[in-house]
């Protein structure tokens, strides 16, 4: 419980603190980098808990995100790439990238069924967060048609990746 | 002349159809950002059921009952001739909140 509320309350701080709270119109190179970071974030997370998960349907989820976040993001590539535009670094990406991390340092530290539990219940609050940008912050921001579309594919594949998540959490307990 | 002909040939099949067993149909269901659509399905025995993946992601259609299981790389299809009939759950191995129904008919 206090490992998943941590996990809950860090992500709300991320947003409240991040430049997704501010207001300012994030560029769509900008809008680009946040949404490939937190991409590349969870594959990051998924190949620790290949390492180190010990439950079947953990690993499965785990390899699942693999998969798909990387197919996302090569479908990102390309776009960015047909679109001529680079994605920059901006203050959202450094703290996504920066709590990541962290929750990484603080998941190493875990074993057995207390990193099952802590992985999972961190992979629904980072869904969570991640949608909630989503679908308030970087698909209203995009510009480019096709770059709104790519993210709302996005949206609607971190929604089922959430729901699976929730469900393996609940599996656990 | 020519709807006379027509007529013919019209009732030419309309006479020979109940004679000749039900045709083999091919359904296509389709998955698209992580949903099967539709999520419930009629067919009969001898149909085919083709999945369109559409999705950038790899899919599967895995029955729970063990009667098939097709992996479906991202933008691919693939296809099961149904061979008994019986209602069939079936989901995705890769995405388990992604289920759908299929009926069989004798």
């Amino acid at each position: 419980m206090s490992i998943r509320l941590s996990a809950a309350v860090a992500a709300m701080s991320l947003l409240a603190s991040g430049a997704l709270a501010q207001n300012a119109k994030l560029t769509d190179p900008q809008i680009a980098h946040i949404a490939y970071t937190a991409g590349v974030i969870d594959v990051a997370a998924a190949k620790q808990a290949l390492g180190k998960a010990s439950n079947k349907d953990v690993k499965a989820f785990a390899e699942d995100m693999v998969r798909d976040h990387e197919a996302v993001n090569k479908q990102a590539l390309d776009l960015v790439k047909k679109l001529n535009v680079t994605p920059q670094d901006n203050d959202t990406s450094k703290a996504l990238s920066k709590q990541a991390s962290d929750k990484l340092a603080e998941l190493g530290k875990l074993n057995g069924a207390a990193f099952d539990k802590a992985y999972v219940a961190n992979e629904v609050a980072y869904h969570k967060t991640v949608n909630g940008a989503l679908e308030k912050q970087l698909i209203p921001s995009a510009s480019n048609p096709e770059l709104k579309g790519l993210l709302q594919t996005g949206l609607k594949i971190f929604e089922g990746h959430q729901q699976h998540a929730e469900h393996v959490e609940a599996e656990l307990k | 002349m020519l709807p006379r002909r027509h007529f013919v040939i019209a009732v030419t099949l309309a006479l020979a159809t109940p004679a000749v067993p039900a045709q083999a149909a091919t359904i296509q269901i389709s998955m698209e950002n992580l949903v099967i659509s539709p999520a419930a399905t009629s067919a009969k025995v001898g149909d085919t059921v083709e999945w369109v993946n559409k999705d950038v992601l790899e899919h599967s259609a895995t029955a729970r009952n063990g009667d098939f299981d097709v992996t479906l790389p991202p933008k691919k299809t693939g296809t099961v001739v149904l061979t008994k009939p019986g209602t069939v759950d079936y989901y995705c191995r890769f995405h388990p909140n992604m289920k759908a129904v299929l009926t069989v008919a004798p």
